[in-house]
């Protein structure tokens, strides 16, 4: 019974976790990225151009990771309850 | 007679001097030059920038039509924020860029020619060489001289020439990953280029 609830709060702790640090991060619908490019202006010419910078924005494929694991340990807590009740 | 002849001689010397075209280096050690691409599919907009820019063009301010040259990307310096797109985008089923290691615009002409102080626009015809395969396209072009503006930049005399230019190619056309579906990456890609060239001369 114990080990049941506690891959549920996992599980659930992993969905929040996730969803949380996607929204903190800036909630990129993209694919992560490892790199951002700050937008700076050359004074002399006027050319835009970007300077990349190393830096970490998770995307929806981090959260589709986290709730397929998410997902994995919900199911395997019904396996769980099923052994400790037989 | 022979000191009007010695007159005109100097005359047509000097006048060549002054028209003459100024050959600019874009090699930019600043990282300042770069190219952004974009691509807008139904299911993912993706965009990058590529900053290895070389090349050479000659350009008369007397004469800005006559301007000619070739721009050099290499195609390593292609990115895209995500690594494992980053590394598709470099394989060969895409950019190939241990294969094909540059994309260039050799400029062969400028039509519709139109200055207004140091800007020049004009529609470029040229050859845009991308996985080993050259196609004549037809871009606008902005061409802006900023004479003397070099030392600002790198304590050297010269002059600088920036050019910018938007223009959409199909990737179908180089056979970029032709068999790709367009759901996740359009036909068209969107490509701007902002470069600028420096001709440093002796003061």
């Amino acid at each position: 019974m114990r080990l049941r609830q506690g891959l549920r709060w996992l599980a659930l702790a992993i969905v929040l976790c996730a969803a949380g640090y996607w929204l903190a991060a800036g909630a990129n619908r993209g694919w992560t990225k490892t790199t951002r490019d700050r937008i700076e202006k050359d004074p002399i010419t006027e050319i835009t151009f970007p300077v990349r910078e190393n830096h970490f924005s998770p995307g929806i494929d981090v959260v589709a990771g986290a709730f397929f694991v998410a997902g994995v340990l919900a199911i395997s807590s019904l396996f769980a309850s099923r052994k400790n009740n037989t | 007679m022979k000191a009007t002849i010695a007159i005109l001689g100097l005359a047509l010397i000097a006048g060549g001097a002054i028209s003459a075209p100024i050959t600019f280096d874009f090699k930019d050690p600043k990282g300042v030059n770069n190219i952004v691409f974009k691509t807008d599919a139904p299911l993912e907009s993706i965009n990058g920038t590529g900053n290895g820019i070389s090349g050479t063009v000659a350009f008369d301010p007397q004469n800005p039509a006559a301007t000619a040259g070739k721009i050099v990307l290499q195609t390593s310096s292609l990115h895209v924020g995500n690594p494992m797109m980053k590394e598709h985008l470099h394989g060969g089923m895409w950019m190939d860029v241990k294969k094909y290691p540059e994309i260039s615009f050799e400029l062969g002409s400028l039509k519709n020619v139109k200055t207004a102080g140091d800007v020049t626009t004009a529609d470029a015809l040229g050859k845009l060489t991308m996985k080993g395969v050259t196609r004549e396209i037809t871009t606008p072009v902005k061409i802006t001289f900023l004479k003397d503006k070099l030392k600002a930049r790198s304590m050297k005399a010269g002059d600088l020439l920036v050019l910018r230019s938007s223009f959409t190619v199909k990737r179908s056309d180089y056979g970029i990953n032709a068999s790709q579906g367009e759901d996740k990456v359009s036909n068209d890609i969107e490509i701007s280029l902002s470069v600028a060239g420096s001709a440093p001369r002796d003061s």
